[in-house]
């Protein structure tokens, strides 16, 4: 050291004592400890309130759910009158053919643009259009989307979506729904996209590959994972999406027929779907059958929560796990 | 294959032909292959402005027969009762307001609190499994929301402070507020993860405690994502419909109220109980129409919002 020492050994020794001390003795940051707090307490309520849903809602439900599954499985959205046949089978017809048509229509499409404004388009104006067109449809309420389908579907074309139900049916509530998440695919598959390394491309292209040959053999298995987490978080909110259905026509009370789930048939017939039994059932609040009606919308709920928490739950995990082989 | 042996064929000494563009170019097959593909990919791209644009004509067109036809008179009324010819349209923007504000008070600091915690002061291990439970949260039907908002926060919260323990525009508004909170916390959490940790560290280094930097830094650095999270959750809020259909109390009609422990119809709310019960939503007159009327009020709402937050977020993005 050019300057030689200040202080001596002792006196340095003191000032260190005295500075650690002042800084890290307890109850001296006395606002930085009720700021901590206070977050901890926001972040603890949120848990909490998560915590009593889902017990408010299984603690409803568990009696239909322990003492007749199997029956509740099967049954029929229908009247108070017969509780025992109450059920959910005829919802679980709609939200699944729903699901269907969302990952027939919505997933190519989706990924397709994705692929077109990420791999092929110049940025320029025109792509910059689309991308900003598609993040506003991302924020249209689904009511409006329901909308849309009441009149292009419903009005529109009921001699394809439903010739003997005027257009109500399973397939305009599927086209509609795949239309509401169009969107929320078309996004995650481009931030999956756009998180491929460029060297891989470039590596690819350099041993003569053409475009579409390294889309396919590098690009998108390198983005598979995060695309499918993508297709599948928007298929959860698909099945639990409840307002465009009520507009597109679902049946809220009696239903003739009771499908098979696998039963394509029935998909231009009237539907009703998980979501729209669960709304009309607890709408019984405070009527005569409030107490065989609540029970079994709250074990509706239970049904719904576990493939929408499912689907979600892989998804999460999916990309945790490919995030994590990622960096290591 | 057929392009290295035509490589190697040029390059061999008994030819000595010169290359020539043909050689060197793609297999005619390969090439229009290509270019079909990508057509393909194009028109898929357009999908989504199509979309866009049968929104718009839809809107407009069944919203502007009203618009025409309608008594103006009866848009500034009493209430909503659209089969009696009554569209009072500010009973229904009232009533979104009031579920928005309470929604919004109710997951402004939980959300942003969340927000902070997680992305200041928590462990990487709490984090990590705090967030995947947040998304849980954010997974969570608007239905099942409705349920719990009708059945346990209406008794439970609002029926502790009101004569009114069924359904109301405060029990909804709780409910859409819980839904908004995973919305909040994960966009201005981004934000806040945005700034440059040069920016922690030069406060810490010149003195401040963590509670300073996190209020002083690293908040003023993140403000304009944290308002655009808030402005999105507005526009999500408004364009809630399950929840305050089934928890706001009212059903197909409404009466004039900004009192929000009153039962209230919100425009979403309207619009879903019209197009419910009966097996058409054609009405007397222009009921139909009025559907299509409130849905264009709602969406020039919710895409106001979502532009004035896109230019929020913008303005983070050219700050570093």
């Amino acid at each position: 050291m050019a300057f030689g020492k200040v202080l001596d050994d002792k006196t340095s020794a003191r000032i260190q004592r005295t500075v650690a001390s002042s800084i890290s003795r307890k109850g001296v940051d006395k606002k930085g400890t009720a700021f901590q707090m206070v977050l901890l307490t926001t972040l603890f309520i949120t848990m909490l309130i998560l915590v009593v849903l889902i017990f408010d809602v299984v603690q409803g439900g568990w009696e239909v759910l322990t003492t007749r599954l199997w029956g509740f499985m099967r049954g029929e959205i229908g009247s108070g009158t017969f509780p025992e046949r109450l059920g959910v089978q005829q919802g679980l017809y709609g939200s699944f053919w729903i699901a269907v048509f969302v990952a027939v229509f919505a997933f190519p499409i989706g990924i397709g643009s994705a692929i077109y404004l990420e791999e092929y388009s110049r940025k320029n104006k025109f792509s910059r259009f689309i991308e900003l067109n598609i993040r506003n449809l991302a924020g249209v309420p689904s009511i409006v989307y329901g909308l849309l389908g009441l009149f292009l579907f419903v009005e529109g074309i009921p001699f394809l979506t439903g010739p003997n139900s005027n257009g109500r049916s399973a397939t305009s509530a599927g086209l509609t729904l795949a239309v509401l998440v169009l969107p929320i695919v078309i996004i995650t598959a481009q931030e999956a996209l756009r998180a491929v390394p460029s060297g891989l491309k470039e590596g690819s292209y350099g041993v003569g590959a053409t475009r579409w040959e390294t889309i396919r053999y590098q690009s998108l298995p390198y983005a598979a994972p995060g695309i499918l987490t993508g297709t599948l978080l928007s298929m959860s909110r698909a099945i639990g999406e409840a307002a465009p259905l009520i507009l597109v026509g679902a049946t809220t009370g009696f239903l003739g027929s009771n499908p098979n789930i696998l039963d394509v048939g029935s998909v231009r017939e009237r539907f009703t779907a998980m979501p729209i039994v669960i709304t009309e059932w607890t709408q019984k609040t405070n009527t005569v059958n409030e107490d065989v009606f609540i029970p079994s919308a709250a074990a509706a709920i239970v049904v719904l929560l576990v493939f929408v928490l499912l689907l979600n739950i892989v998804a999460i995990y999916l990309r945790h796990y490919f995030e994590k082989k990622r960096e290591s | 294959m057929t392009t290295t042996q035509q490589v190697q064929h040029v390059n061999s000494p008994e030819t000595k032909q010169p290359f020539t563009v043909e050689d060197l170019q793609m297999n005619p097959a390969r090439s229009n292959r290509q270019k079909a593909i990508a057509g393909v990919f194009a028109v898929t791209a357009v999908t989504s402005i199509a979309i866009s644009g049968l929104i718009l004509w839809t809107l407009l067109a069944e919203a502007w027969v009203f618009m025409v036809n309608v008594d103006w008179a009866s848009v500034w009324d009493i209430g909503w009762f659209p089969r009696r010819g009554i569209y009072d349209i500010k009973t229904l923007i009232v009533a979104s307001l009031i579920t928005t504000g309470i929604a919004m008070m109710v997951a402004t600091p939980l959300g942003l609190g969340a927000a902070i915690y997680l992305s200041e002061y928590a462990h990487p291990r709490v984090r990590s499994v705090i967030k995947p439970v947040l998304e849980v949260l954010a997974g969570i039907p608007s239905v099942v929301l409705g349920f719990f908002a009708l059945l346990w926060i209406a008794p439970n919260v609002v029926g502790s402070f009101s004569a009114n323990d069924a359904g109301s525009l405060a029990a909804a508004g709780i409910g859409v507020g819980i839904l908004t909170i995973p919305l909040i916390t994960s966009v201005s959490e981004d934000a806040m993860a945005a700034v440059p940790s040069s920016l922690r560290e030069a406060s810490q280094g010149l003195g401040a405690r963590k509670s300073a930097t996190t209020l002083r830094v690293v908040l003023p650095a993140a403000i304009s994502g944290i308002v655009a999270s808030l402005i999105i959750a507005v526009s999500r809020a408004i364009g809630e419909t399950m929840v305050v259909y089934i928890a706001g109390g009212a059903a197909q009609t409404a009466i004039y109220t900004d009192f929000p422990t009153e039962k209230g119809l919100t425009m979403t709310a309207a619009m879903a109980s019209q197009g419910s019960g009966t097996d058409n939503v054609v009405g007397e007159g222009l009921t139909f129409q009025s559907l299509y009327f409130v849905g264009l009020v709602l969406f020039v709402f919710t895409l106001g919002l979502n532009v004035i937050a896109s230019r929020f977020v913008n303005r983070i993005q050219e700050k570093y």
